[in-house]
């Protein structure tokens, strides 16, 4: 139990720097939101000076930090100058979508990776695992951004899939199933470009984590058993080489965030990607603080959830 | 010693690419801001051996895509005039690196004939020639932020490693928090802090020592561990016993050993800067028109129209790709030499 009580102040405290390293260096920034109405004849600047105090902009950055952390605690996570609005429940829809096509995406990579990793682990050498190599190499060496475009493109010129969007325009008229479908249709192309993006490290560790097990002499004793191979890999081998395969689940996720940014942009998908974008463009700063923070949480929670995983595979962690 | 061979084909690629980005005024048919307004989003021109007679020609030709607009029949090749491409030709004037100016370029065609060898954009401009200009822009972002991650990681790693104690401890663990953060969400919050409309110029310096500055972390932390192992070694010990200064021993024996740390650490971090600036111009938060980079390119993909009638705006896309895979192959190499050589 202290493990996990250190880990968890471990990881608020890395949110709180975050969060004081992200707001200063917004607010260290030349400019806000309402600079573009001082341009404005039409708005006198004392219009634009009571907005600024009336969001709190005209305080120090210390008191600013202060409420905004009191907005927090309130569940606010401070105010959206655009949409003049509270910005948790701006984002809380967002996070939503987002955690949805990870999520998916996640499920989709390692459901592809661990049969892939141990079966090229167990035909090492041969040429399904050259194959195999080649085509993790490849996919290793083309940016993230050119396979979503080309994803892209594979969508708008064979019209297999929808180009964007997370639902049809008709999805409120259809029934349970028929929602279900179209909203399965729509995830398909970017779950599928964020999982190929993050396969290629996975099958590779998997391999080489699995090559190193299955080179030890106890699984020699289990073969010379006569124990079946199938039986030898996932039950023998496959847990003892999963440890490591833990602490790539906590590292995978940074990957699948940063690319996850890209595919929601370029596939349209209703995350927290596109909000970010807009809003830095917009310099909605809380918006832009929020999603900042909100992608941290997802990382330091997946980190979290590695460590728990770790612990609950590991005896000899349980035992420090 | 295969490794050996492999890192060196992939540096002299690496050279021989560097070059054409350099010299991109040379190799570059066209200047890049150069408009074509009656041919916009050109296909790729195709280059012809054998004229409409069954003629075979030495030196290939091709019809330009401005003639077949005038006339009535485009496909007819019989009335389009074929344009020989020359080489070592005069054109547009254009400046190496700043210094020298030139107006000699490697090949074109004549007036008003033009050549696009992977077509050209909405404005009609040479897509070739943006390819190479933009590779000065998004390759050189690369190469400022991989050094300023590196001597980052340098200063932070050799200090913490060295002196070790309540120096490491904090900052190590900042350089924990850094590793904690999306970096790309936080290079996309700090590009939130630069203001939206300043210089070209100034924007890509900013942005390309703003993406070194928040990588410093991971190639800290590599080369605090091998700082670590290098300063118990027994030369260091008996050098620091002649009353050599920290300076002297940092200098002359510990940070020497890291060298291949950081070699290994440039060949990776330098595609993933590249990267970068691509990913922000694509998303219209990096560099701005007129600057062509390799985003700049891409961004108008984002458009289906574009990706629906213009397959070859596609084409430099595609064109990153073996630029990456020398990259790896490269940093593959290394990690692999530097496992075999003993420290």
């Amino acid at each position: 139990m202290r493990y996990f009580a250190r880990r968890l102040a471990h990881a608020v405290l890395l949110l709180l720097g975050i969060s004081v390293f992200s707001f200063a260096l917004l607010q260290l920034a030349p400019g806000d939101f309402f600079s573009s109405l001082q341009l404005n004849p039409q708005i006198s600047s004392r219009t634009v000076e009571a907005l600024r105090s009336q969001y709190g902009l005209d305080k120090p950055l210390p008191v600013r930090y202060g409420s905004w952390l009191h907005s927090v605690l309130k569940g606010d996570l401070g105010t959206s100058f655009a949409y003049n609005s509270p910005v948790a429940p701006l984002l809380a829809l967002r996070a939503r979508n987002t955690l949805l096509l990870t999520g998916t995406a996640t499920l989709l990579a390692w459901l592809l990776a661990i049969p892939l990793g141990i079966w090229s682990a167990a035909h090492r050498g041969e040429w399904g695992d050259r194959v195999g190599g080649v085509m993790t190499s490849t996919l290793l060496i083309v940016p993230e951004l050119v396979l979503f475009l080309a994803l892209l493109l594979l969508a708008v010129r064979t019209g297999w899939f929808p180009t964007g969007g997370m639902i049809s325009a008709e999805f409120n008229d259809l029934n349970f199933w028929s929602k279900v479908k179209d909203l399965a249709n729509h995830l398909l192309l970017p779950s599928l470009g964020l999982a190929l993006a993050t396969l290629p490290p996975l099958v590779r560790h998997i391999r080489s984590a699995m090559i190193e097990v299955l080179d030890s002499p106890f699984i020699r004793a289990a073969r010379a058993h006569g124990i079946a191979e199938g039986r030898v890999l996932l039950r023998y081998a496959l847990p003892v080489a999963a440890n490591p395969l833990i602490s790539l689940f906590g590292f995978s996720i940074a990957t699948m965030l940063s690319a996850g940014l890209l595919v929601e942009v370029i596939l349209s998908w209703p995350g927290i990607g596109p909000l970010l974008v807009d809003a830095i463009l917009a310099k909605d700063t809380y918006i832009v603080v929020g999603t900042v923070m909100l992608s941290s949480v997802f990382l330091v929670a997946g980190n979290f959830f590695a460590d728990m995983l770790l612990f609950a595979a590991d005896p000899r962690i349980r035992m420090e | 010693m295969t490794h050996r061979r492999k890192l060196a084909a992939a540096l002299v690629f690496l050279a021989g690419f560097y070059c054409l980005v350099l010299f991109a005024g040379f190799f570059a048919p066209y200047d890049f801001a150069a408009q074509s307004r009656e041919t916009p989003v050109a296909p790729p021109t195709a280059l012809h051996f054998v004229d409409a007679q069954g003629k075979f020609h030495a030196r290939p030709f091709i019809y330009s895509a401005q003639d077949a607009n005038q006339q009535a029949t485009p496909s007819d090749a019989n009335t389009q005039r074929p344009y020989p491409i020359h080489f070592f030709v005069r054109g547009s004037r254009y400046k190496i690196a700043g210094l020298f100016t030139s107006n000699v370029h490697l090949f074109g065609v004549d007036d008003p004939g033009q050549i696009l060898l992977i077509g050209s954009d909405a404005y009609g401009r040479d897509q070739f020639s943006r390819f190479l200009y933009g590779g000065q822009i998004s390759m050189l972002a690369g190469l400022i932020a991989a050094l300023f991650s590196v001597s980052l990681g340098i200063i932070v790693g050799g200090i913490a490693g060295y002196y070790g104690g309540w120096i490491d401890e904090i900052l190590m663990r900042g350089s924990e928090l850094f590793l904690a953060l999306p970096w790309l969400y936080l290079l996309f919050a700090v590009r939130a802090a630069l203001p939206l409309r300043i210089s070209q110029w100034q924007v890509f310096l900013l942005l390309a020592t703003i993406m070194g500055l928040i990588g410093w972390a991971r190639p800290a932390r590599l080369i605090r561990g091998v700082v670590l192992s290098a300063k118990q070694r027994n030369f260091v010990t008996a050098a620091r016993g002649f009353g050599a200064s920290d300076a002297y021993l940092l200098r002359k024996h510990v940070l020497p050993q890291t060298y291949g740390v950081l070699l290994t650490q440039m060949t990776l971090l330098i595609p993933q800067y590249v990267l970068a600036e691509v990913t922000l111009t694509f998303l219209g938060l990096g560099v701005g028109e007129p600057m062509p980079s390799w985003g700049a390119l891409l961004s108008s993909l984002q458009q289906y129209s574009v990706l629906s009638s213009y397959w070859w705006m596609f084409l430099p896309a595609l064109l990153l790709i073996p630029l990456f895979l020398v990259f790896y192959t490269a940093a593959d190499a290394l990690q692999e030499l530097h496992k075999s050589v003993p420290l």
